[in-house]
C-alpha cells in the first residue's frame, strides 16, 4: 500500500476513505478538512497508505500532541516506511529530535535549542536579505518570474546549508534530495529511501571531516564536542543534520510560496503591508495559521479510545496542524486571511514537546523572504491561476507558481 | 496586574513576545522570560492579556 497506483481511486466519504495524496486535496485540502471536521466522524480514518486517523479539529489536535506518552514520535512521516529502510547502512539514523520520545527527547532538543532562539537567528536577517535580492536580480528584468522555483525553493535551503557549514553551491542537489524525503518519496519508496541514503552518506562524510579537522563556530564540530554533557553519538549528530535539512527546507519554502501565492491575489494585503509594517509579526502569524504547510504523524503505543475512536496500538494519527488552525471553534473566520488578527493561537509549529526548533528561523525567513520581494516588486499577479501546482501530503505548499509584475 | 511564565509548559512559541514585545523577552533556549518586574503599566494589560490568549501552551500566568 505505498504507490499512488495501489491507492488511487475515488473518494466518496472523506470521514471513512480520505486520501491525502488525491490530487484535489493536495491543491487544495481546506475544503475537505471542512467536511470531516463538521462531520459525524471529526477524526475521520481511512485504510489508504496503510491506514490512518485524521483529527481535524484544533481541541483533539492538540490533546494528542500533548499526550506524547500514548501517541509516540517514534515514527512522524504521514505514510508508513517500506521494509528495505529498517536493513542496511544508516538504519538506526533517526531525525532527533523530532523523531525521539521522552526521556531521551529532553537532551535531544535541549543541545539544539540554543542555535534556534531569536537572538541566534537574528545574525541570519542580512544574509537572507541580500541572498533575496540576489535571486530577485536574476529575474526581475524579465517583467515574470516563478515565484516558487525561481525564488521561494532558493531561500530555506541556503540558510539551513549555511548554519550546518556546509557548501552553498550545492543547494539543488540538497533541494533534490529533500524532495526524494519529503514529496516524491512518500509515493514512491524506492526514491524515498535512495535520497535518505544521500543525504545521510553526505553529512557522515562531514562529521568524518570535522573530527580530521575541527572547525570554530561551526554546528557541525560544535555538536559533536557536547560529549561531555551528554551522550552524543555519531547517530545523534548525523540524525540531527538530516532533520534540519529536511525539516527546515521544504517547510519554509512552502510557507514562503503560498503566501506570496496569497499575495499575488490580494491587492488590498500588500497595500495593508506598505501602509503599516509594524503589521508584520501579526502578518506573519496569521499567513502561518491559514496556510500551515506542516502535517505530522504519531504512532499509537497501546490500544486506547480517544474521542470514542478505537485507536489500536501501532496506528498511525495524522496531526493535521492545517485542519485544526482552520476550526471555526477556534478562530472566527477561519479561513479569511486577517492580517491584523489579534486572536491567533495557531498550531502551524506544533504543540507540546515537539514544538518546532527551527520556528524563530522560519519566521525570519518568511518576514524577510517576503520583505524584500514587496519591496521590490510591489504589483504583481498570478499568471494563470490553474497553473500553478502543489505538493501536499506531509508539506503542503506551491511548486510553479508563475506571476507577472 | 503582574505577569509570569510557566517554565515547565512553556515550549518557546513566542507567540507572547510577538503580541506583547514590551512585557516578553528570549532565554538562550529561546523560551519566554518577562522583562518587566513587578507591576505591568496599565497600558501594556490588553496586549499582555493578548500574549496570554495566543500562548499555545497556556503557559502565561497573570495575576491581577
Ligand atoms: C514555516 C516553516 C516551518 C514549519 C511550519 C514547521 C513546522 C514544524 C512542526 C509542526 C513541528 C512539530 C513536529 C511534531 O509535532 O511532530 C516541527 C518540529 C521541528 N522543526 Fe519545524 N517547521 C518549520 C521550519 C523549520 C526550520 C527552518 C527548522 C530548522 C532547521 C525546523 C526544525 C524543526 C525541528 C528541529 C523540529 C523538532 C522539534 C522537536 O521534536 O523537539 N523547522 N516543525
Ligand atoms: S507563547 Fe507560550 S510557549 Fe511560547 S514562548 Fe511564550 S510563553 Fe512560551
Amino acid at each position: 500500500m505505498t504507490t499512488l497506483e495501489e491507492n488511487a481511486g475515488p473518494v466518496n466519504d472523506p470521514t471513512t476513505d480520505f486520501n491525502i495524496f488525491d490530487p484535489e486535496f493536495v491543491r487544495d485540502p481546506y475544503p475537505t478538512m471542512e467536511e470531516i471536521r463538521e462531520s459525524q466522524c471529526p477524526i475521520a480514518h481511512s485504510g489508504r497508505w496503510g491506514g490512518s486517523w485524521f483529527p481535524t479539529r484544533y481541541d483533539d489536535v492538540v490533546a494528542i500532541a500533548q499526550e506524547h506518552d500514548i501517541f509516540t514520535s517514534r515514527d512522524i512521516i504521514v505514510v508508513p516506511r517500506s521494509a528495505a529502510a529498517a536493513e542496511g547502512p544508516y538504519a538506526g539514523v533517526a531525525a532527533p529530535p523530532i523523531t525521539s520520545d521522552p526521556p531521551d527527547h529532553h537532551w535531544h532538543r535541549r543541545l539544539i535549542l540554543p542555535v534556534f532562539a531569536p537572538q541566534a537567528v537574528a545574525k541570519y536577517e542580512q544574509s537572507t536579505r541580500d541572498l533575496c535580492n540576489q535571486l530577485i536580480d536574476k529575474f526581475i528584468a524579465k517583467g515574470e518570474a516563478d515565484a516558487g522555483t525561481d525564488y521561494a525553493q532558493q531561500i530555506p535551503v541556503r540558510v539551513i546549508a549555511t548554519m550546518l557549514g556546509v557548501p552553498t553551491e550545492m543547494a539543488d542537489e540538497f533541494t533534490g534530495w529533500v524532495r526524494g524525503v519529503l514529496e516524491v518519496g512518500l509515493t514512491d519508496p524506492k526514491v524515498r529511501l535512495e535520497s535518505r541514503l544521500k543525504i545521510l552518506k553526505f553529512f557522515q562524510a562531514q562529521l568524518d571531516d570535522r573530527k580530521k579537522n575541527p572547525r570554530e563556530n561551526d554546528l557541525i564540530t560544535d555538536l559533536l564536542n557536547s560529549g561531555d554533557k551528554y551522550p552524543v553519538t555519531d547517530q545523534y549528530v548525523l540524525g540531527v543534520c538530516n532533520l534540519m535539512l529536511v525539516a527546515g527546507i521544504d517547510t519554509t519554502w512552502s510557507a514562503i510560496g503560498s503566501s506570496l501565492w496569497h499575495l499575488a491575489q490580494h491587492p488590498e494585503h500588500r497595500e495593508q503591508l506598505r501602509a503599516n509594517p509594524d503589521l508584520w509579526p501579526t502578518a506573519i502569524e496569521e499567513l502561518l495559521r491559514a496556510y500551515s504547510p506542516v502535517t505530522m504523524a504519531r504512532i499509537v503505543d497501546r490500544d486506547t479510545e480517544f474521542q470514542g475512536c478505537p485507536m489500536k496500538a501501532g496506528d498511525r494519527i495524522l496531526m493535521s496542524f492545517p485542519a485544526a488552525n482552520r476550526d471555526p471553534r477556534q478562530f472566527e473566520q477561519p479561513d479569511e486571511v486577517i492580517l491584523d488578527r489579534e486572536h491567533n493561537r495557531h498550531v502551524a509549529f506544533g504543540s507540546g514537546i515537539h514544538r518546532c526548533a527551527g520556528s524563530n528561523l522560519a519566521r525570519l525567513e518568511l518576514r524577510v523572504s517576503l520583505q524584500v520581494w514587496l519591496e521590490r516588486i510591489p504589483e504583481f499577479s498570478l499568471i494563470d491561476p490553474a497553473a500553478v501546482t502543489w505538493a501536499g501530503g506531509q508539506v503542503h505548499g506551491p511548486r510553479v507558481c508563475r506571476v507577472r509584475f | 496586574m503582574r505577569v509570569r511564565v510557566d517554565e515547565a509548559s512553556c515550549q518557546g512559541q513566542q507567540m507572547c513576545s510577538i503580541a506583547a514585545p514590551e512585557v516578553f523577552g528570549s532565554d538562550e533556549l529561546g523560551h519566554a522570560t518577562v522583562l518587566i518586574v513587578g507591576d505591568l503599566p496599565v497600558e501594556l494589560h490588553a496586549k499582555t492579556r493578548r500574549a496570554q490568549a495566543n500562548c499555545p501552551e497556556d503557559a502565561i500566568i497573570i495575576e491581577e
